[in-house]
């Protein structure tokens, strides 16, 4: 024994965490076959990694591929873990992390959409300026009889947010997002 | 039934199961019947090339499978029920995942068309085990089934190995389907990559060849890569002249007996294998994975070193320590690049480590096993070193159970080949070791197989015993008796006060009477000197023995990291006083654990 060591604690050694959390968007290309997304989603929840927003469709039916897009955050060093243990399920074809992919290519981010619908009830003057705003957002309405309106609207999340936010006092009902849709910049394929 | 008739042959879905076990080689399956699996076990009776070894319970099956994997380096295969069947085989399935054991489990479900409709012994054994085994399949198909189970031996067997589940719905096994053989069509999504990076290993050699303080740590990929990555390891270790040690589950690659050899590594290991990693300058990691019972306090860990860490699982490397070079490869095909770049590049310059062995001579001379002897009691460790010295020149595999016996066997007992070892180091299942010590028996039918047990885990899968007796597997359970969960004590000692709360078991069963209830042969010594005549009688009965060996009750295992320390701060046995324990670690600490 080394009495001047401080005994720090537990046999499970708890490192404390210095480094920042970073946010990067993940593409992984899977087999489309039952239960691949619980697969995924369980290694998350399982391993205590964060899920911001997740996207999943078949994108390839000859080959029954389904490409499946996750945000996420974490240090780089978890980062790191989250794309090797992405990796080990069996029917993942690829990961790629698209955020530190586009560093490499010299680029700020990666390009990400998101599709909302969002719809509006109210009438007289909510309602001419809920409809104004749309058009300042080029957010096209699919829905609308005399009491209320749906928007479609696409873009970056922050600009979903906002357009919801200004919606809010104007009679705002209901909200549903796909999630982010991400791929990098260039001709290059993950 | 030969391989050239099964070529794409109409089959029921039962038939497809057994004709696909026997292609993929399998001679002996451990298993336990019921409803789901009722069309599969028909099969199993009608055919001789298959030995069906009935289990008393499905967790001691999967254990059973897991002994039996790891002494042949071939799958193991079990076969449930649906239901309790399958809950029952999770504890296996989650213990061959964290020690890479590859197990292929097939289950029963209930009919397709009752699927979710919580029908009797229904569970989602997909959803159930998805976390817990390396792939799962639900087979709704009887034409998937072949290649289904195809792929589970490929999945298992390659890459990092370790459990899979098939589950097979009932009329499933009714239905007819075609059978293909199995061929290789590899799905393009799982291609586990083999091949080190030839760069990096030219990086690693140089970088071993400028240590001055280096050290190998190896540990269970070692193993699991096969009888030429062990031989490989002892040819490096022999080329470059470092002291090696290993992790639990790595026991045997390198032989103790081997003159490098420092003793298993980790908050159990030796003074010597510690204090090595801590002062190395060079940390060459071979198919180990930097668990938290290895490293002790990880910004402690090993703090002035360079470190190279193999493994054939990417995301074991920079998981719980960043090393400085990461090459993903097995095991064996990397030794073998490291070794003829070794003898390619390097004159090896052994005077140049003599520093470093005088510094490793040093630490040895702690003798940092020892123990008090006592005359009138046996100790636990004397007994471990006499099963060692009476069976070493047998052809012996020895299992364990969980707990201060099992260290004291990794400590004590000198292994020599890999293949040798079967313990839970991962997981740490108590009642592990008698099922497991079935399965290799079953294996090895000359072979002499010991369970080095502890009193209280040998209860929790003593029922095997019953399944050792019908099969005539004459294992020996070597039962360390103290009446303690006595890990369990350590810690209470070392964190709680000394409370012992429910760590002793005050109704403990007559072994001898258990023993010949089941059908075998009980042995009890409680007297130092009447040790070794026991321990012979134990190895020439050709029944299963459960030999209770009266123990020291309150002996406790040191050397010892204390929690949350570094590999330098290691609490030897002659520090142990009473205060030493009860101080070792503080209030602060208790609240942490």
């Amino acid at each position: 024994m080394n009495p001047h060591l401080q005994p720090t604690g537990s046999a499970y050694f708890i490192a404390k965490e210095t480094q920042v959390p970073e946010r990067h968007t993940l593409s992984v290309l899977v087999d489309n076959e039952p239960g691949v997304l619980a697969r995924v989603i369980g290694l998350f929840s399982g391993r205590g990694y964060n899920i911001e927003s997740l996207t999943v469709s078949e994108t390839e039916h000859e080959k029954h591929l389904s490409r499946i897009t996750i945000v996420t955050s974490g240090t780089s060093h978890v980062l790191e873990q989250i794309k090797h243990q992405l990796e080990r399920i069996v029917p993942v074809h690829g990961v790629v992390d698209l955020t530190v992919r586009a560093g490499e290519l010299g680029q700020e981010r990666p390009l990400e959409r998101e599709l909302a619908l969002v719809k509006v009830a109210g009438t007289g003057d909510n309602r001419v300026e809920a409809l104004r705003l749309a058009d300042a957002f080029r957010a096209s309405v699919i829905d609308a009889n005399t009491e209320h309106f749906i928007f479609e609207i696409t873009g970056k999340g922050s600009k979903v947010d906002q357009f919801i936010a200004i919606m809010r006092p104007l009679g705002l009902v209901e909200i549903c997002r796909t999630g982010v849709a991400a791929m990098n910049r260039g001709p290059e394929s993950m | 039934m030969s391989n050239g008739q099964n070529e794409r042959r109409e089959m029921s879905g039962a038939e497809i199961v057994v004709q696909a076990l026997i292609d993929n080689g399998v001679k002996h399956l451990f298993g336990y019947p019921g409803g789901a699996v009722l069309p599969i076990y028909d099969e199993l009776f009608q055919q001789d090339e298959i030995e069906h070894i009935l289990v008393r319970h499905e967790q001691g099956a999967g254990h059973a499978a897991e002994g039996y994997a790891r002494s042949t380096g071939k799958a193991g295969v079990m076969l449930v029920t649906s239901g309790p069947g399958a809950t029952n085989a999770v504890t296996a399935l989650q213990d061959a995942l964290m020690d890479s054991i590859p197990l292929v489990c097939l289950t029963g479900q209930v009919p397709t068309t009752l699927i979710g409709s919580d029908a009797f012994q229904e569970c989602d054994t997909v959803g159930i085990t998805r976390p817990c085994t390396k792939h799962n399949w639900l087979v709704k198909d009887p034409n998937d089934l072949a290649a289904t189970i195809h792929e589970a031996f490929h999945v298992a067997t390659t890459g990092r190995p370790g459990p899979v589940v098939v589950d097979i719905p009932k009329d499933v096994q009714f239905a007819k389907g075609t059978y293909v053989p199995p061929q290789i069509a590899p799905r393009m999504s799982y291609q586990p990559k083999v091949q080190g990076d030839l760069e990096k290993i030219k990086a690693a050699v140089a970088l071993m060849a400028s240590a001055k303080k280096p050290i190998l740590y190896t540990g269970g990929g070692v193993v699991n890569a096969g009888p030429e990555a062990s031989h490989l390891l002892r040819e490096l270790v022999d080329l470059t002249g470092f002291p090696i040690t290993s992790t639990l589950m790595g026991l045997g690659a390198y032989p103790a007996s081997g003159r490098n050899w420092l003793g298993m590594l980790g908050m159990h290991g030796s003074y010597e294998a510690n204090m090595a990693m801590h002062d190395c300058d060079v940390m060459v990691c071979i198919g180990a994975r930097f668990d938290d019972r290895i490293t002790g306090r990880l910004d402690a860990f090993a703090p002035n070193s360079k470190k190279i860490h193999v493994d054939i699982d990417a995301s074991s490397i920079n998981k719980n320590v960043r090393v400085d070079l990461g090459i993903i490869g097995d095991c064996g095909l990397v030794l073998e690049d490291m070794v003829r770049l070794w003898r390619a590049t390097t004159k090896a310059d052994k005077k140049a480590l003599y520093p470093w062995w005088e510094q490793i001579a040093r630490w040895r001379a702690r003798d940092s096993f020892a123990y008090k002897q006592n005359p009138d009691v046996i100790m636990p460790q004397y007994a471990i070193q006499r099963l060692y010295e009476l069976t070493k020149d047998r052809d012996t595999y020895i299992t364990t159970e969980v707990g201060q016996h099992q260290m004291w066997a990794a400590q004590l007992y000198g292994f020599e080949k890999p293949n040798r070892w079967m313990t839970s180091g991962g997981l740490g299942t108590m009642g592990y070791g008698l099922p497991a010590a079935l399965g290799v028996q079953i294996a090895h039918r000359d072979a002499l197989v010991v369970d080095i047990a502890g009193d209280a885990s040998v209860q929790m899968t003593m029922q095997e015993m019953s399944a050792a007796v019908q099969y005539e597997a004459p294992i020996k359970i070597f039962i360390l008796n103290n009446q303690y969960m006595g890990m369990v004590r350590q810690w209470q000692q070392l964190l709680h006060g000394n409370r012992l709360s429910h760590s002793y078991t005050e109704a403990m069963p007559d072994f001898v009477k258990l023993a010949e209830a089941y059908g075998g042969h009980g042995i009890r010594c409680d007297k130092p000197d009447d040790l070794d005549d026991a321990i012979n009688e134990m190895i020439s009965v050709k029944k299963p023995v459960l030999f209770d060996c009266r123990v020291a009750n309150l002996a406790n295992c040191f050397p010892m990291i204390p929690s949350g320390k570094a590999h330098n701060e290691m609490l030897l046995p002659d520090e142990a006083t009473d205060e030493a324990v009860a101080n070792a670690i503080d209030a602060k600490g208790r609240e942490l654990v």
